[in-house]
């Protein structure tokens, strides 16, 4: 989390668009973030939000009718080196030393990203030495390596066995044996324990904190589990309509959130406690088909103002570390309170907080 | 169980087994419970556990090896459907039929028993019900994929409510919705409960939305019946190793407060054999139960 760590990753003004049955949707609308070596950065929104389809721009594995607009991915591979535009790099390039070498993506559905008709041992001797040329039984010998670092019992009997015989959470830890065998530098994990429950859910974030601590990884969270992004990131983005619509670290975000949309979202959790009606944010996200007028978000926004519904807020600076897009962080908007009921429990977090950490 | 309350269903040692003779796998261990007049019981537990299946041979949709289930004090036939018990599923996209309006998939279970005099009362009671789900009635013209995710989920609560059910098993019918979008669902869901009184089985593996929609909750595992309470019991004294690992697994949407199970829990090396497990009450409550040995019962501290 250190401020002084070299960035790793910068994402400057991404841009693109999806053809689709002759309508054009704009789903990433100029998105900017940065993260540093060693850091954790979690994305956060609902379906359609763009937090998956601005990490696939990353690993040049878009869908065919994608369209960039415009932007730049800037990465820096190894510490020091000059960082690459991967928007520009080539496909075979971008194969041999990014994709699944570089940076290794972990999937949410386990059983659809192995293949159920191979052994899990030779899926992880081919995913080495499909990066690296070395024999096979120096390939097995890794394989049995990785299997044990994350966590499986009886390596050498289980490197014959097949992904069906397995437990989803076993499935999960093979998967990210899998993308640690070329020693990444950058993991991005999509949903990582969506398809899993709570008790394994909680196993496996902390086997990636560990392994993270061990390896010294960055690693990019896309979620959209609350819980799970104050467990483990460092920094958080918002997305909403193919816009990071706030950013900070995890306690700017969830002690001081700004943007209603980060308040609904906040408040629609259900505290264990109070057995009022729920808060939920109105609506539904808009279908980008339609270039939105004004703030994306303001339809659905019960203290839009005015101005929301004619130009698109810029991203306001609150601190150092954090930024939200919503007029009422202009000095000339009206002072907007945040909803009641989330302010006391923002409270009840923070008294929780301080008798926790004492 | 709860005392003010009739009983509504009473599932009694159900039982239920998968695979060919012979070689066939218990999934569901005598299971017992009640869910009361207006009731939500609510039913957790991990993915295997056997929470969809005890839903499935509620409704009928699978025959139980054993046990007997009651409803509204009369023994049901394994197997046997009733109006009175409907079902709101996962996928609202694949529990849709995408050829048939809206109108005609909320109006179904209406024609299957001839529910109405005319064409009118017909179209008029469809378009009620949408209303109440916060639909419009001029989309009961509309096919399920000009619907979103949420939309769908209401076209899916018509189809059960229009039936007047008394009780509506709900089988993780937030599951697949988005975050905005869960939390109007589960405001719907609560409305329905207060104004019409039915009884719900909420089946979910999300504990907090359990927590908040539930007056008793169920805790499953391995397709045993572990533990049940109403919320604050077991979230305020959960005594099975099993519901306190589960638990203290929920992450906390609190960055500093981050509880962590002691120990993670593992049937095979915890050395509990959930056979040998009678129901015990768990301290002065009676609604608060636990299944255990009398031993694991002094040594959880569930006699306090």
């Amino acid at each position: 989390m250190s401020d002084t760590a070299e960035v790793i990753l910068e994402i400057k003004d991404l841009d693109i668009s999806f053809r689709s049955s002759g309508e054009t949707i704009h789903a990433i609308r100029g998105v900017n973030m940065t993260m540093r070596r060693g850091e954790t950065m979690a994305i956060v929104g609902e379906s359609g939000s763009g937090k998956s389809v601005t990490m696939k721009a990353a690993m040049g594995i878009l869908p065919d009718n994608a369209v960039i607009n415009g932007g730049s991915v800037l990465y820096r591979m190894e510490s020091g080196s000059e960082p690459v535009d991967l928007l520009k790099a080539d496909t075979g390039w971008l194969r041999d030393n990014i994709r699944g070498r570089s940076i290794a993506m972990v999937f949410q559905d386990p059983m659809t990203s192995l293949n159920p008709t191979m052994s899990i041992g030779n899926q992880l001797i081919s995913a080495i030495r499909s990066h690296e040329n070395i024999s096979r039984s120096e390939a097995s010998g890794r394989a049995v390596e990785l299997l044990e670092e994350v966590g499986i019992t009886d390596p050498v009997r289980r490197m014959r066995q097949y992904p069906h015989e397995f437990s989803g959470g076993m499935r999960q830890r093979i998967v990210i044996a899998i993308a640690l065998s070329c020693n990444p530098s950058l993991l991005i994990c999509d949903e990582p324990t969506t398809a899993l429950d709570v008790t394994i859910q909680d196993r496996i974030l902390d086997l990636i904190i560990s392994l993270q601590q061990k390896r010294s990884l960055s690693v990019i969270y896309i979620t959209h589990n609350l819980g799970v992004v104050a467990r483990v990131a460092d920094y958080v983005n918002v997305m909403y309509a193919g816009k990071i619509i706030e950013t900070g670290t995890i306690f700017d975000v969830f002690y001081d959130p700004r943007h209603p949309y980060t308040w609904g979202l906040l408040s629609a959790i259900p505290d264990g406690e109070s057995s009022d009606e729920l808060y939920s944010i109105p609506g539904t996200p808009p279908v980008l088909s339609e270039e939105p007028v004004g703030d994306a978000f303001a339809p659905r926004n019960p203290y839009a103002l005015e101005i929301d519904f004619k130009e698109e807020p810029p991203m306001f600076p609150i601190s150092e570390t954090h930024a939200a897009a919503t007029w009422l962080l202009d000095e000339r908007a009206p002072k907007v309170e945040r909803p009641r009921e989330l302010n006391e429990r923002i409270e009840k977090m923070k008294r929780e907080a301080s008798e926790y950490v004492r | 169980m709860s005392d003010e309350k009739k009983t509504l269903l009473k599932v009694e040692g159900l039982t239920m087994k998968f695979g060919p003779r012979g070689r066939q796998n218990t999934v569901i261990h005598n299971v017992s419970f009640e869910i009361g007049e207006g009731e939500t019981f609510g039913l957790v537990g991990e993915s295997g556990s056997g929470k969809s299946t005890i839903g499935r041979c509620i409704i009928g949709l699978y025959k139980p090896c054993g046990g007997s289930i009651r409803f509204q004090g009369e023994i049901m036939e394994p197997g046997e459907m009733r109006r009175e018990i409907q079902m709101i599923f996962q996928d609202p996209m694949a529990s849709l039929n995408p050829r048939k309006k809206v109108g005609d998939i909320v109006g179904a279970g209406l024609d299957i028993h001839k529910l109405y005099k005319s064409r009118e009362e017909r179209d008029e009671l469809i378009g009620s019900i949408l209303e109440r789900v916060g639909l419009s009635r001029d989309q009961a013209n509309r096919y399920p994929a000009q619907f979103s995710g949420g939309q769908r989920q209401r076209v899916g609560i018509a189809r059960a409510l229009i039936m007047n059910p008394r009780l509506i098993i709900a089988d993780e019918c937030i599951a697949a919705l988005d975050a905005s979008i869960q939390a109007q669902i589960v405001n719907l869901i609560r409305n329905i409960q207060r104004e019409t009184g039915t009884s719900f089985l909420f089946i979910s593996h999300d504990l907090s939305m359990v927590r908040y929609l539930s007056d008793r909750i169920g805790v499953l595992h391995r397709g045993f019946l572990l533990e049940t309470g109403k919320p604050d019991e077991l979230f305020g004294h959960p005594v099975h190793p099993y519901t306190r690992n589960l638990l203290s697994s929920i992450p906390s949407p609190n960055p500093i407060v981050q509880l962590h199970p002691e120990e993670h829990y593992d049937y095979e090396t915890s050395g509990i054999v959930y056979e040998n497990g009678t129901w015990h009450t768990v301290g002065e409550s009676s609604s608060h139960l636990v299944l255990c040995t009398d031993d694991e019962y002094v040594k959880w501290g569930a006699g306090k």
